[in-house]
């Protein structure tokens, strides 16, 4: 080697890339094994996920599902108000913003306890799967009115929205065709941080759920706890085989979005 | 008059006063310009024309007799050109100019033909499929202006549509400008502190000072008679000559000066361009600096007043610092306003 930097650099980037990478294969390994405790030997098969399938899949679509509400919530709620914070800066709409972030601070655990000790009589939310979406919404706010603020507050808003209006656009005309596509890079980065956050939320999840309603990650501390190891490697190959398209193509969308505004 | 403004004054929330009462008459395709230094209020006046600000309570804004006061901006059918241009950026160029169109929900071929007319007018050709990054400083002005006019507004405002521009291309434009702006035969209000971009777009000048309209006029009577010290200074960087006026003479360190008529109790300024040195001028002073200036010599002179006097010298050559000349200035650019109360 000409460079010994480079080479320490390439090996540290090795390394930390197999570090992360082998216990992945391994696990990943392990789920499509016949016996993973004979090894690779016993041979490859499907046979795992199938079984994950029959036992998990309304987990799956419930996580889904949530997730994609939760989008809708946050979209509904953050965006305008995200807007609304962006064209009255000022004391009181960073104490709004704060707030508003407190539930990153505080653990998921006490605020499943306060949503719980809040509405655990109402006995018809309590086991609906609302009261999880509620908790999910909570927790994933932040992040998307952080991230649409953030590119609101980088464009000179104010301005553009006078240009619409001096040529004859209204207040919803202008949110819709000025302050939402200029938005968007930071709509698409909150919407990945949103779904992402709500298909992988255990915590809350796990304080608010009853037997009939398990999302994918508590399904998946389900199956670690009670299933043989070749199930729950199944399983979290399935939960990789899921997440790992959709990061890649929100990122993707995010960054071509972000390409359009500069 | 199709503008008329009664009484437009704008007191900031914590007592500022921006904009003292005032009144404006504008006449149909007239271009006038409100020029003065920053802080004056001639933005926002603009923005009160706009309906981007509210005036205070009893001003009155008539368009051809019709109340615009009481209108949000989308409904008061004026093109405006920000300072910033306020391009939107998720759009092209051609929707960026159609935009007040669709927003009359015109037919779809009537947004075309118009945006071709007016791509047309303002030679945006080349450009009219661009993202509107993708256009230069200049072009995006012209956009800019093309967007304000397309819907066919009844006033234009323009808010000092030149200043983002660097300076070889300000010259440039400026001239365009004016030219767009008489092809559009449109009534228009432009905002700038640049004197030199007033006098050439303008038909008529109303210089701010202070949140007051110092003087109203075309051009050349800013600059020719000028009635008080401010707009002499602001237009046309008229010194004052200081001195003793006396039954018609001004006396000064270097001499006296006779003057037009018999203005005692005023202030008498100059133009640089009219001290002239002549040899048998009635002032003497000394040269203190000589700046060559490629057209003309800008001479500081010592000894003729307390400050120091300038003098613009045409000529091949100019006389060296440490020379003693004359000076003379004709009776007639002596300029006799009321004092200053105190320094603007």
């Amino acid at each position: 080697m000409k460079n010994p930097g480079r080479f320490l650099q390439l090996s540290v980037t090795l390394l930390a890339a197999a570090f992360l990478l082998v216990p992945t294969i391994q696990s990943v390994l392990a789920g499509l094994t016949v016996n993973y405790f004979q090894g690779l030997r016993s041979g490859l098969t499907l046979n795992w996920i199938f079984v994950v399938w029959d036992l998990y899949s309304s987990s799956i679509f419930l996580s889904l599902g949530i997730a994609l509400a939760c989008l809708v919530v946050t979209l509904i709620i953050g965006v305008p108000a995200a807007y609304a914070m962006a064209r009255n800066p000022g004391r009181l709409t960073r104490a709004l913003e704060e707030f508003i972030s407190l539930p990153l601070a505080i653990p998921g655990l006490a605020l499943a306890l306060a949503l719980l000790q809040l509405y655990g009589t109402y006995k018809g939310f309590r086991l609906s799967w609302t009261f999880i979406l509620v908790g999910h919404v909570l927790y994933t706010l932040p992040f998307m009115v952080r991230s649409v603020l953030s590119v609101l507050a980088a464009i000179d808003l104010k301005t553009l929205e006078e240009g619409a209006a001096s040529l004859g656009a209204g207040p919803a005309r202008r949110f819709i065709d000025i302050v939402v596509p200029n938005a968007l890079p930071g709509i698409l980065a909150g919407a990945l941080t949103v779904v992402t956050l709500s298909i992988g939320e255990f915590n809350l999840t796990w304080m608010l759920h009853t037997p009939y309603l398990k999302t994918l990650p508590v399904g998946l501390a389900d199956s670690y706890a009670s299933m043989r190891l070749e199930i729950a490697s199944a399983y979290t190959l399935i939960f990789f085989v899921m997440i790992v398209p959709l990061l890649l193509a929100m990122q993707w969308a995010s960054a071509r979005a972000q390409r359009i505004t500069q | 008059m199709t503008l008329t403004l009664r009484n437009i004054a704008k007191t900031f929330p914590g007592g500022a006063r921006a904009l003292m009462p005032t009144d404006l008459d504008i006449s149909e395709g007239e271009i006038v310009s409100l020029l003065g230094p920053s802080g004056c209020g001639k933005t926002t006046l603009l923005r009160i024309i706009a309906g981007l600000e509210t005036a205070d309570p009893g001003a009155q804004i008539r368009f051809k007799g019709e109340d615009m006061g009481a209108l949000p901006v989308e409904r008061r059918k004026v093109g405006m050109v920000f300072q910033s241009y306020a391009l939107f950026p998720n759009m092209s160029v051609r929707s960026n100019i159609g935009y007040g169109l669709k927003m009359q929900s015109l037919p779809r071929d009537q947004i075309d033909a118009r945006v071709d007319e007016v791509i047309a007018l303002c030679r945006l050709e080349p450009y009219a499929g661009r993202a509107i990054t993708a256009l230069s400083g200049g072009q995006r002005q012209r956009v800019a202006l093309a967007r304000a006019f397309a819907p066919r507004p009844r006033l234009l405002l323009l808010d000092e549509p030149l200043s983002a521009l660097d300076a070889a291309l300000r010259g440039a434009l400026r001239d365009e400008l004016a030219a767009l702006l008489r092809q559009f035969g449109i009534t228009a209000i432009f905002v700038t502190h640049d004197q030199d971009e007033a006098m050439a777009i303008a038909d008529r000048v109303a210089v701010m000072s202070q949140g007051r309209v110092a003087q109203i006029g075309t051009p050349e009577a800013l600059y020719r008679a000028p009635e008080n010290a401010f707009v002499a200074r602001f237009v046309g960087n008229a010194l004052p000559l200081g001195g003793l006026i006396e039954d018609g003479r001004l006396h000064l360190p270097g001499g006296v000066l006779t003057l037009a008529g018999h203005s005692n109790g005023k202030a008498a300024f100059v133009r640089a361009e009219d001290v002239k040195i002549v040899a048998d001028g009635p002032l003497a002073a000394t040269v203190e600096t000589v700046t060559f200036l490629g057209t003309h010599y800008r001479i500081g002179l010592r000894g003729a007043t307390h400050e120091t006097l300038f003098c613009l010298h045409q000529g091949v050559s100019a006389p060296k610092p440490g020379e003693t000349v004359r000076l003379a200035i004709a009776p007639q650019s002596i300029l006799t306003l009321d004092p200053e109360k105190a320094a603007a």
